[in-house]
């Protein structure tokens, strides 16, 4: 019998429809999978077994009796733990949470349950989504599956690791400055980042309300579009919802599998690319860009001046709009409480000693951050300013996607580093996300497309590298397009899937 | 504090003095059935913390939306106040720590308001009307409700801890905040009173909230400065918060005059600070000097896009205005014709709503405004109740007048069905026929009632019969007596004529 | 340019709320002042010309219509609280409460 943990999502899925394997079976050998690796990987903080075995004998029971389903019913799926589920724990990788389980389904779980895909568990993160390691997680780091020393990118290490390690076929991840892209492309694994508002934010934690966005993270495109479609969507309880339908996402990953770019325009972009980006990195962007050309597309350049700005406003806009968002954590009504150690015990110092404990450093860094940046005085210059750099980053797309009809870059700088090896020095660290950040600030989606593997600076058998497809907002069909086109050439030129050169693990 | 607190001055001969300058800022509870920025049903007193959702509990990954009424009632309020309504709009965070704001931000309109620029003639109870102008009206949350648990009590022993119920966070809000209110001069505390109530009226007739004082659906902050004189710039201020009655308006005012000017006479500088108001003496004493004051880093609310009405809504909500309580006053002034010093005392009264009830039951204005604010004003008076909440209702009042113009009863004995009627005996009606009060027009009884007195007064028939018309009172008064006062006195006259020939 | 204190990131710190050790603000003060002297560049391009944008997509009047969904239940509402009585969350002493 076929692993069924090897499937992609799609392939999975017509196994299940075709009644050659069980909802239920598909479901335990992911747990087992998980049971097996996940010690070394630690990808989930939470393994829900027991719910997610429920709902794949509901989903076969369904299917018995000939009930009409969604085409990924009985498809498990790993969740970062930034979403709250119902009933199961919901930590955002943060210690102040531990234990929190909330009342709630955030609305992509909603969806979720309702076409039957059983959840197995939560996903680790860097605390709050704030990182780009998942070093920053309250509860240790996840592991490279490619290489167990090695960072497996931030925020959502565990998503892209579990879907990398096969411990799942499809994931959720989140995306504020690139915890979705950023991952996939150190774990050779697809992830999209959404337009802004084309996956609802009722339910995730929030970090940086006008920046963050749910995607999915799965091992093809076409997995991306299908769990995309499933989750995206407007929802009247998110009022940056986008309120019309999505585009066909799917058909144009089906489409774009064929190959054949006619037509397309494609723009490099100049700012995004040279130093800083390890050769690696550089040679595998051009050979890619090769392969979109055989396909038929058209190559031009773009500049985008204030790219170099974005990194700037970016840590300035999210963490003001984080220390907001976190301070609701204080210890009045969920989660940690923890009294001062000395002096009376005052609602005041108790919520201050319970934010001193419960917080992280990296995540007291980017409050207080952005608590500066909002304080009397500094608003203009700090605040104010990236809100008119967040202007300039959009004009610069709305000239780019003039001249061509999706843009390009490495996804990220460099290929998965060393565990602890950017812990001490947080301004490396966001370097990470210089190529993902502009897409945030102005709400365009985005994706990464595993393709190649490039020698780290000690050499080595190499790690995976990541292709960035950028697209105008709401025309994130186009980025399924060009995707599956690329991934598709890149397979025929491989032979196989990129992750079917990853280690074995357990 | 290195001050201390010098004597007040009497307050005659503050303003005289000083010249007082108020701010006035009112918060109204909208009476929409769910709250701001989520679907939880809002309503008076529910068990604590049954009106929450996700989004009012402030619980993480919760989103607001806004709710599309409030921001109706909003722009209501605006037009009533003669305020320019905006374009476009935005919600902002207002971050502070608090355990009753349960996000620790409350979402409010901040540097883009939904309304502003107004004004509101305020009448005074002699007549005299003073302007008052509007900086802006803006939307927001409420917050939940503290109760504070005293050490000894507590279920914790020896900790003072409190407990909060969240059913009123996000409750929706407007508030109206005033330029500063000048050249009032001694009449400020008077203005201040009116200014309020003329909002609470305004609340009322618009629909947009019960407006209760006493279960805080309007709350005033009141703001108060003095100056040498109306040339001299503003002086600094305090606010006094939470003054939560018409009354308690204009004693805080007259207080802090007091108060602020026996600093000022001592050489000494105000403080500004916030200040509470103490119903049982009528003083106000400085509330809590926060460490963070002031420092809200309001930016704007990142989960909530502008609020743009389109200049059709706006006229479409201007167009459904209700008439509005000054000008309802003016139309009925001129329409009952009453002279100025009559309307004044019957709005004062709080009679306009009742007369205006019973004219409309069929009674003449005249006659309604004569019952209400004679008779019955009387009686609610010696009761020490408010005229609204005597036990006879205005139709009441005009079914008695009708009595009464039928020549059924005369006014004594409208004053005995009055009696009935605010014992609960029923309707005007009822109480006649119940209590036996109708006039007597039959002449039957009434000869009978007539001969007796003839006879018993030979004299007196006497008299008449002899020229001298003088007498006939005592036996008209006899048979008045005989019918216990049920006969129609000029009809007793006719026949006793008669009778004696 | 050097503009990030200890006492000003302990002010900061109280502001929100957070208890940090000394070791934490050393450490702090010397992280924000590199990091916010490299986000300040943000001032080189936003010049008064440029408008603010807050929202990634110009989206307005997202409005809910005034209709009541069933509220949380009390025991979801209290499950995770510290502490609770009577219905109610209990929290620790509020100063300045009346």
């Amino acid at each position: 019998m076929t692993d069924l943990t090897r499937l992609s999502a799609a392939e999975l899925a017509e196994t299940l429809a075709r009644k050659e394997a069980s909802s239920v079976e598909a479901t335990r050998a992911h747990l087992d999978r998980i049971a097996a690796v996940d010690g070394d990987v630690h990808a989930f903080l939470h393994v829900s077994s027991d719910d997610a075995l429920a709902t794949a004998a509901d989903v076969d029971a369904r299917r018995a009796a000939g009930e009409e389903l969604h085409p990924l019913a009985g498809v498990p799926i790993a969740v970062k733990d930034v979403v709250v589920t119902k009933g199961m724990p919901s930590t955002a990788g943060s210690k102040i949470l531990e234990g929190w389980i909330p009342p709630y389904d955030a609305t992509l779980v909603e969806k979720l349950r309702a076409a039957g895909l059983p959840i197995l568990g939560k996903t680790n993160m860097d605390e709050f989504a704030m990182g780009s390691s998942t070093e920053h997680s309250a509860y240790g780091n996840t592991h490279n599956p490619w290489d167990l020393d090695r960072i497996p990118g931030g925020s959502g290490g565990g998503s892209a690791a579990a879907v990398a390690a096969f411990e799942a076929p499809l994931a959720i991840g989140t995306d504020t400055g690139g915890s979705i892209r950023q991952p996939g492309a150190v774990t050779g694994t697809v992830g999209v980042k959404p337009t802004y508002g084309g996956v609802s934010r009722y339910g995730l934690i929030a970090m940086a309300s006008s920046l963050d966005q749910a995607g999915p993270v799965t091992r093809t495109v076409l997995d991306s579009a299908l769990l995309h479609e499933l989750i995206g969507g407007h929802d009247p309880r998110d009022s940056t919802s986008i309120p019309e339908p999505l585009p066909p996402l799917v058909e144009a990953a089906r489409q774009g599998a064929l190959g054949d770019l006619s037509g397309l325009r494609v723009g490099v972009v100049k700012e995004l690319q040279g130093e800083g980006y390890q050769a690696g990195v550089l040679a595998r962007f051009h050979e890619s860009l090769e392969l979109l050309t055989k396909a038929g597309a058209e190559i031009v350049e773009v500049s985008c001046p204030h790219f170099g700005y974005a990194l700037d406003a970016y840590y300035l806009i999210m963490p003001a709009e984080a220390s907001s968002n976190l301070a609701k954590f204080d210890g009045m009504r969920f989660g940690l409480r923890v009294e001062p150690t000395d002096g009376p015990v005052t609602a005041e110092r108790v919520m201050a000693a319970t934010r001193g404990a419960g917080f992280g450093d990296e995540v007291k860094r980017r409050v207080i951050l952005g608590t500066y940046a909002l304080s009397a005085g500094y608003y203009d210059a700090y605040y104010g300013s990236a809100q008119k750099v967040r202007t300039l980053v959009q004009r610069d797309f709305d000239a780019a996607f003039a001249q061509a009809d999706v843009l390009v870059s490495p996804t990220a700088p460099t290929t998965a580093f060393k565990l602890g090896e950017k812990l001490d020095d947080p301004l490396a660290m966001y370097l990470n996300d210089v190529a993902t950040i502009p897409a945030n600030l102005a709400g365009v989606p985005g994706i990464s497309v595993p393709n190649g593997l490039a020698a780290t600076s000690e050499g080595g058998a190499g790690l995976p590298t990541g292709f960035q497809i950028l697209a105008p907002a709401k025309a994130d069909d186009r980025l399924y397009r060009v995707g599956a086109a690329l991934e598709s050439a890149l397979e025929s030129t491989w032979g196989a899937p990129l992750l079917s050169r990853a280690p074995e693990l357990g | 504090m290195t001050t201390t607190t010098p004597a007040l001055v009497a307050y005659d001969d503050a303003v005289r003095r000083y010249d007082p300058v108020i701010g006035i800022e009112v918060h109204v509870e909208l009476g929409t059935r769910t709250k701001m920025f989520c679907a939880a049903e809002q309503s008076f007193g529910a068990e604590p913390n049954t009106q929450t959702t996700p989004v009012s509990l402030g619980l993480p990954g919760a989103l607001p939306v806004v709710n599309g009424t409030a921001v109706e009632y909003a722009i209501r309020i605006g037009l009533a106040l003669n305020c320019q309504i905006a374009e476009s709009c935005r919600f902002a965070r207002k971050n502070y720590f608090y355990p009753d704001v349960p996000k620790n931000f409350q979402t409010s309109q901040y540097d883009e308001p939904i309304a502003f620029d107004g004004w509101l003639d305020v009448e005074l109870e002699d007549g005299t009307v003073h302007r008052v102008e509007i900086e802006r009206a803006h939307m927001e949350e409420d917050a939940g409700k503290n109760t504070h648990v005293g050490g000894s009590a507590g279920r914790i022993h020896g900790a003072e801890y409190s407990l909060v119920d969240y059913n009123r966070a996000g409750v929706p809000l407007v508030e109206i905040v005033t330029r500063p209110i000048t050249g009032a001069g001694e009449r400020a505390p008077e203005v201040a009173r009116a200014y309020v109530q003329a909002l609470r009226d305004i609340f009322r007739v618009l629909d947009v909230s019960e407006a209760r004082m006493e279960r805080g659906n309007v709350r005033a902050d009141v703001n108060l400065s003095l100056r040498a004189t109306p040339d001299s710039p503003l002086g600094t201020r305090t606010e006094t918060k939470n003054v939560n009655s018409f009354r308690s308006v204009e004693r805080a005012v007259r207080y802090e005059i007091s108060r602020q000017a026996a600093i000022l006479d001592a050489g000494e500088t105000v403080i500004q600070e916030t200040r509470h108001f103490h119903e049982e003496d009528g003083s106000t004493s400085p509330g809590r000097v926060k460490s963070d004051a002031e420092d809200y880093r309001y930016f704007p609310e990142p989960d909530l896009v502008p609020v743009a009405p389109s200049r059709e809504w706006v006229e479409e909500i201007r167009a459904t205005l209700p008439e509005l309580p000054q000008a309802r006053r003016r139309r009925l002034h001129d329409e009952w014709g009453f002279a100025d010093a009559e309307m004044r005392d019957v709005v004062n009264a709080g009679a306009l709503d009742l007369i205006e009830s019973t004219v409309a039951a069929g009674a003449t204005p005249a006659a309604a405004r004569k019952w209400w604010m004679g008779e019955l004003a009387r009686r609610a008076k010696q009761d020490e109740v408010e005229l609204a909440d005597l036990a006879i209702t205005p139709a009441q009042i005009g079914e008695l007048q009708q009595l009464v113009d039928s020549g059924r009863i005369n006014d004594k004995i409208a004053r005995q069905v009055l009696d009935g009627v605010l014992a609960g005996e029923g309707d005007p009606e009822a109480v006649v026929v119940a209590r036996g009060l109708e006039i007597v027009s039959d002449d039957g009884p009434l000869l009978e009632a007539i001969d007796a007195a003839l006879a018993a007064q030979p004299d007196i028939v006497e008299k008449v019969r002899g020229g001298n018309q003088g007498p006939v009172g005592a036996i008209i008064g006899s048979v008045m007596k005989a019918t216990r006062g049920q006969a129609d006195a000029k009809r007793v006259r006719e026949l006793v004529l008669e009778r004696i020939g | 340019m050097s503009t990030i204190s200890r006492d000003e990131v302990a002010r900061v710190a109280a502001l929100a709320r957070i208890d940090l050790r000394d070791d934490e603000v050393d450490r702090l003060a010397g992280e924000l002042d590199v990091i916010v002297d490299s986000i300040a560049r943000v001032n080189e391009v936003a010049t008064p010309d440029v408008p603010a944008t807050s929202h990634p997509l110009p989206l307005t009047n997202v409005f809910r219509e005034d209709v009541p969904a069933p509220a949380l239940p009390v025991a979801d509402v209290l499950a995770a609280a510290p502490d609770a009585q009577d219905g109610r969350f209990a929290v620790p002493q509020i100063l300045g409460e009346e």
